[in-house]
């Protein structure tokens, strides 16, 4: 063998190997679902189903909260009834899903009369606590129970509005608190993307 | 920023005004706009002044509610907020929220708030507040809630917090916009 067969031979094996890793990747990667995918069945505040297709079919905003929530839950209601205020006609195709963690006290009932009192744009979602469980894993939602003085507990949770495709697939956040103007533009271009 | 995004906000609502009150003259709607508060109150019991009092609207099936304002402490000596209570709630409890990576934590007070002598502490939105749970009834934008608090050395003081929209973030009527978000209180 010389050393010109020895480096055809070297290089096709270098070829070889990057199309087999590659091919690995592209078998491994999971192609269903992604962040915030899996399987979860909750209901919605009206009594219907919801899983993780319900997240398709159109742009939404995905917030989780709960009702016994003083300040950051009825904040972030507001400020989508005002974004969709400010979006106008625009904002038609935007869903917004405010969905529980604090399923014991939340019932469809609860959510229902809690989220339109603020808009009625935004739909309230809860369901067992092993089922919104999984939603808030698939989401990497952090919810604990936080015991207060009287008895009661309040919910330190995630804050962050998702930003979600008609796909269903993750496209970015609106931090608690972020600034109207950069909040509004993301869903602008969150409805363009379709 | 905050300005900016209380002003857009509000100025993008105000279309919504005429056609959620059609029957309502635009002008009489402006000025229930305006709430023609009283001018903001203070309220003072020895060192201890209480100033920029107001709370939230609730929304149904909320039995919890905050309350907000700046304690000022003119004395030479620190004083502490050690408690709170309230015909409107069963219970009043002094917290701290804080939003740490994306996540809101709250945390009962459990010492109180001190006001170190001569500075001014301010309860407000995303930090130090009064929380109300068990609530009586929906605490409802232009009505009231009468709070007593019980300092460390200056005693006790009752003071009255006016209701403002869900996300209010002054005292209804104040310079700065209180009514960022006037569609959650145009529905109740």
């Amino acid at each position: 063998m010389n050393l010109r067969t020895f480096r055809i031979v070297l290089w096709s094996a270098v070829v070889v190997v990057a199309i087999a890793a590659a091919g690995l990747y592209m078998f491994v990667k999971p192609t269903t679902g992604g962040f915030g995918g899996g399987q979860y069945t909750l209901e919605t505040g009206a009594g219907q189903p919801f899983t993780a297709a319900s997240l398709t079919g159109g742009p939404s905003m995905l917030f989780f909260g709960y009702t016994h929530c003083p300040d950051v839950c009825p904040t972030t209601l507001s400020e989508m009834a005002a974004w969709y205020g400010q979006l106008g006609d625009a904002g038609k195709p935007l869903r917004a899903f405010f969905v529980t963690v604090d399923p014991e006290r939340d019932t469809p009932a609860v959510i229902n009369d809690y989220v339109h009192a603020v808009s009625d744009r935004v739909t309230g979602v809860t369901g067992t606590p092993s089922e919104v469980g999984k939603m808030e894993t698939a989401w990497g939602v952090y919810a604990k129970k936080v015991p207060m003085a009287d008895g009661d507990y309040s919910m330190d949770h995630t804050a962050t509005v998702y930003l979600i495709d008609s796909r269903g697939q993750f496209q970015g956040t609106i931090a608690y608190d972020e600034d109207s103007a950069t909040a509004l533009q993301k869903l602008k271009n969150l409805i363009a993307k379709g | 920023m905050k300005l900016l995004h209380l002003a857009v906000a509000a100025l993008a609502v105000l279309p919504v005004i005429p056609a959620a009150l059609p029957l309502i003259p635009a002008a009489h709607a402006a000025s229930m706009m305006s709430m023609a508060p009283a001018k903001p109150k203070n309220w003072t019991v020895g060192d201890i002044v209480v100033s920029g009092a107001y709370a939230r609207a609730t929304l149904p099936n909320a039995p919890v509610g905050g309350g907000f304002f700046s304690i000022t402490n003119k004395g030479n000596a620190d004083d502490t907020l050690m408690s709170a209570s309230s015909p409107a709630a069963g219970s009043v409890q002094l917290h701290d929220m804080k939003m740490e990576g994306g996540v809101m934590r709250m945390r009962p007070l459990a010492d109180g708030i001190t006001i170190p002598a001569g500075k001014t502490v301010a309860l407000a939105p995303n930090g130090l507040h009064l929380m109300f749970t068990q609530l009586k009834q929906r605490f409802e934008k232009g009505k009231s809630v009468v709070v007593t608090l019980t300092f460390a050395k200056a005693g006790t003081l009752t003071v009255e917090l006016p209701v403002g929209d869900v996300g209010a973030n002054a005292p209804p009527g104040a310079s700065a916009p209180a009514a960022p978000n006037a569609m959650g209180g145009m529905k109740m």
